[in-house]
């Protein structure tokens, strides 16, 4: 937290900051922002067969990916768990047949809910646009 | 071998949860490659862009209803989470309490500040960044205070006498001058390019301006500096940018046996109103089905609009009504409905859910890029 409490020195420091130093702090923060997060591998992994550990992830994007993974006819197996609920990690178990490995399933997986995700906006704002414009009719 | 093609009454059936008296079955999914022998149930973008369809039931400014058929409950689900607790909205973070000589408690306060919805125009709260707050282990990591992190308000209230009132004047509002502290008497204070983003009606103010926040009496005085930041539902309800996101399934009622007479009138009153229709029978429906002969001219209940039924299973606690009638829900149509606080409304909400996680995969994709290097 700040260190100081008084508001003048936080206005002062908030008014007179130059514009360029404000790019810049601004141009930090979007690395702040984009920072990645890495997927750990666990260990006793193969080609075919790996589980993959998401740091912050839940539910959320747990139950989503496992559905878009479990949809690709070259994965055997796909589940995913929350380990203990006062930890926000996420682990993925995929185990996939010959024909492709338990990577390329991930990222199809990633890839699929991307589409979903396109069409669901566009069927979206075509369908609350008509909606509007039929109430404006009416 | 080309992969063998359900029927339609199949697919139909699949789509169903049976509803029963005491259980609820056939609930999973089992549209996935390897689960019906022969069946290909592979992702393709073409047929789900076909099958997926969006009707609207209501779209105002900040409650809004609609259907998304034809997709997976673990799709719209995530949707749902994410805008219950990962869409961005600003929020009062930390009061600097200058002076407080209410009876209300510092901390009561501020967390009662925390709660007050806020609004401001929407291209200045997109255009606002995150605030990284100082780790415990290096005090100075955190971001520095800048107008696009941090929004000012102030709160400067001090209660006196009211010199003009009535002697026999008992209501305190009109005894003395802020006796109540409202929402409204907070100020805002922008720095910086805010000036340009939050002017006028776009200001960053309370979306309900009569949220009471404290009493006082005469000699009591606030003097507070809020900071609001940007923050997310999982970290504090505070930033959840709704009051309520659900959804349900779209109820489904089967009546397999005609429901004829006073039976049929009783079977409507089983349901909310408008679910359950009742018509007369015709002589068209005698010939079709043995049971309606000789009752032509009486009324036989048909389903209307399931739409508004609350699946409450009271008619299958009625003996009459055994193995005449089957409820259900559609497993692939959920009907969402979005309460927005006030900051963005309904209907962006989702859209900003759905963008948030396409940005979560895209970003998990950069990171296992990362990983097989």
């Amino acid at each position: 937290m700040p260190s100081s409490v008084h508001s003048q020195d936080n206005d002062q420091s908030m008014v007179d900051a130059q514009p360029q130093h404000q790019e810049q702090t601004e141009q930090e923060e979007e690395v702040i922002e984009l920072e990645e997060k890495r997927i750990v591998v666990l260990p006793g992994a193969s080609e075919t067969a790996a589980s993959f550990q998401f740091e912050g992830e839940g539910h959320t994007l747990g139950n989503a990916l496992r559905y878009a993974i479990m949809k690709n006819p070259d994965v055997e197996f796909c589940g995913y768990t929350i380990p203990h609920p006062s930890e926000s990690k996420m682990n993925l178990r995929i185990q996939t047949y010959d024909t492709t490995t338990a990577v390329e399933a991930l990222e199809k997986g990633l890839d699929t809910l991307m589409d979903l995700c396109d069409v669901v906006t566009d069927k979206f704002t075509t369908a609350r646009d008509g909606f509007n414009a039929s109430q404006m009719e009416s | 071998m080309a992969p063998l093609v359900p029927s339609h009454e199949e697919l139909e059936r699949r789509r169903i949860v049976d509803i029963n008296a005491e259980t609820v079955a056939n609930i999973p999914s089992t549209d996935f490659p390897g689960h019906w022998p022969g069946e290909s149930h592979e992702w393709s973008l073409e047929r789900f862009r076909d099958g997926f369809r969006i009707e609207f039931h209501q779209n105002k400014q900040f409650e809004s209803s609609f259907s998304l058929i034809g997709l997976d409950a673990a799709i719209a689900n995530a949707f749902r989470r994410i805008v219950v607790a990962e869409v961005p909205t600003l929020a009062i973070e930390t009061v600097y309490v200058h002076n407080n000589t209410s009876v209300i408690q510092d901390e009561v306060l501020a967390q009662r500040l925390g709660l007050i919805p806020l609004k401001g125009s929407v291209e200045g709260l997109n255009w606002m960044r995150w605030f990284k707050k100082p780790t415990d282990d290096d005090p100075n990591s955190g971001s520095n205070l800048s107008d696009f992190n941090t929004v000012v308000l102030r709160l400067d209230v001090e209660c006196t006498k009211n010199p003009n009132a009535s002697r026999d004047e008992e209501d305190p509002r009109k005894l003395y001058k802020n006796a109540h502290v409202y929402a409204k008497d907070m100020v805002f204070h922008p720095v910086g390019r805010q000036e340009q983003y939050f002017t006028g009606e776009g200001a960053i103010q309370p979306v309900n301006p009569d949220i009471l926040v404290a009493k006082l009496r005469p000699g009591q005085k606030l003097e507070m500096e809020m900071h609001c930041l940007k923050g997310i539902g999982a970290d504090h309800a505070k930033f959840s940018p709704v009051a309520t996101a659900s959804y349900r399934l779209m109820p489904d009622i089967k009546i397999l046996r005609p429901i004829i007479g006073e039976d049929a009138k009783k079977f409507a009153k089983c349901f909310p109103k408008g679910v359950i229709g009742l018509e007369p029978i015709t002589a068209e429906d005698a010939r079709q089905d043995s049971e309606y002969q000789g009752h032509s001219g009486e009324l036989k209940a048909v389903v209307r609009d399931p739409f508004n039924d609350t699946v409450s299973r009271e008619c299958l606690r009625h003996e009459e009504f055994q193995g005449k009638v089957k409820l259900g829900r559609l497993r692939d149509h959920f009907i969402f409905n979005i309460e927005s606080t006030g900051q963005f409304d309904s209907d962006v909400l989702f859209l900003e859910s759905v963008k948030v996680l396409k940005l979560k995969c895209a970003r998990w994709k950069r990171g296992l890029t990362d990983l097989m290097r």
